[in-house]
């Protein structure tokens, strides 16, 4: 079976899981909703200094959604050995690491999809200020959190303290991720100057092509006990 | 002399001070439908995971066919279907998705209907579209033999399969496994299941301390003296 094919069968897998069960989607997004009517009430109505911190507010809300994502995503795999039987298929591993890469991508994706229109209309901000290059922004740093939160949730899921042991290993490394989408963010939402952003946008891709190849390089190693 | 499927060479599995496999060597012939018996933390369900490639050996070398296992590509892991004491199947998924979807990982062809040809097999055709969740634990291992057999593979590998089935559950997967042994499929079983283990078996080994302390032919064991034997062996 070809390397794509593989990934696609992955990703067809759970998004058909996802939508039987609702389990992934429904919790991040609780809990992304959560955070943005929560912070949002933090800001006296016409505030200014709101415009300041809303990337940051954004992108937490995105971060911390995600971990659950993450978490309850990676043990659909463990449960029941499923990992192993993947494992055992006559398949590249690292194909399957990107078929559960794409499909929480598409979990975050749908999460953003919805909360920020509402987090538009509650902090009364144009988060699209940017154009694509806000779509760009939102895309590498969805992608970055993609790669590294599968690989860390494939490593932390088998622990007993799974859920304080993700964000441990996952948030110091997710660092340029979270900094250069939240800075680029705050650029366009702020009307400053577009080509302040592009070294952000730099690192954001620079740390998403450093850490696929190194993921496509390492992951036999990681999954082989 | 035809090569044997498998020949292992002095193997060595290790983890972190505890040496599991304490220098294996042997050779599997095709057809052959060996038993694994031995005590719990022989090396047994360490042996069958050498065998399926899930580990690596610490040392000694592993061939295939006459070709080392380290020089094979991916490809060739659809030789072997495993049946584990754990199911390997998706609980939100139904019956027929969860063999769909494998059977598509392993690039089948016509997958609906083989999924539908090993339903009726298992008898959980009546059952395709209920999630797996709902499933007795007998019902699963079923439905997890089915999955093990979607590729139809050469060498079927099973790590405790009888543990918890009831009845019915364990007529129908030892009717599995001598039809599979009649059409010439080598077979290797981990079983702490003694008569069932010998009734199934052409060949008998028994594992303790990670060391071979039993190979032999079935036909050299009378039936009546294995329960002896094997106390002998594990003592």
């Amino acid at each position: 079976m070809g390397y794509f094919n593989t990934v696609f069968c992955i990703f067809r897998k759970d998004i058909l899981e996802e939508f039987k069960s609702k389990e992934v989607v429904n919790s991040m997004l609780v809990f992304s909703l959560l955070v943005v009517v929560v912070f949002s009430f933090i800001f006296e109505p016409g505030s200014d200094m709101k415009n300041e911190v809303v990337g940051g507010i954004l992108w937490m809300s995105f971060v911390f959604a995600g971990l659950l994502g993450l978490n309850k995503s990676m043990m659909t795999e463990v449960q029941g050995g499923n990992l192993q039987a993947l494992l055992l298929s006559p398949v590249d591993p690292s194909s399957i690491f990107f078929g559960k890469v794409l499909s929480n991508f598409t979990f975050m994706a749908m999460v953003e999809i919805i909360t920020i229109p509402i987090f538009t209309v509650l902090y009364n901000v144009n988060v699209f200020a940017g154009g694509a290059l806000t779509a760009s922004v939102f895309f590498l740093g969805t992608y970055g959190f993609a790669v590294l939160g599968t690989l860390f949730s494939l490593i932390s899921v088998n622990t007993r303290t799974r859920e304080v042991m993700l964000p441990l290993l996952l948030l110091p490394i997710l660092v340029p991720v979270i900094l250069a989408s939240v800075q680029s963010l705050n650029i366009f939402v702020l009307g400053h100057d577009h080509a302040l952003a592009y070294p952000w946008l730099k690192i954001l891709l620079i740390f998403d092509i450093i850490f696929t190849a190194v993921v496509f390089a390492v992951f036999d190693f990681i999954v082989e006990e | 002399m035809p090569e044997p499927i498998f020949r292992l060479d002095n193997v060595k599995k290790r983890y972190g001070h505890t040496e599991a496999l304490k220098g294996v060597t042997f050779e599997l012939a095709e057809g052959d439908f060996m038993s694994v018996f031995g005590p719990n933390g022989a090396g047994k369900s360490t042996l069958l995971k050498i065998l399926s490639t899930l580990t690596k050996p610490s040392e000694g070398d592993i061939f295939f066919k006459g070709t080392p296992i380290k020089k094979m590509k991916d490809d060739f892991r659809r030789h072997f279907g495993v049946i584990s004491h754990q199911p390997f199947l998706y609980e939100n998924l139904s019956a027929f998705e969860n063999l769909v979807f494998y059977g598509r990982l392993y690039g089948l062809k016509d997958v609906p209907a083989r999924a539908d040809f090993l339903l009726k097999r298992v008898e959980l055709l009546a059952r395709k579209h209920d999630r797996v969740r709902a499933f007795s634990r007998g019902m699963l291992q079923r439905l997890s033999i089915a999955r093990a057999l979607m590729h139809d593979p050469d060498i079927i590998l099973l790590d405790e399969p009888y543990t918890g089935l009831d009845q019915h559950a364990s007529l129908v997967l030892t009717g599995i496994l001598k039809e599979q042994f009649s059409l010439k499929k080598t077979i290797v079983m981990v079983t702490h299941n003694l008569p069932r283990g010998y009734e199934l078996a052409s060949r008998i080994v028994v594992v303790k301390g990670g060391k071979f302390t039993l190979d032999s032919k079935k036909e050299e064991i009378p039936e009546k003296e294995f329960e002896e034997i094997y106390m002998q062996a594990v003592s």
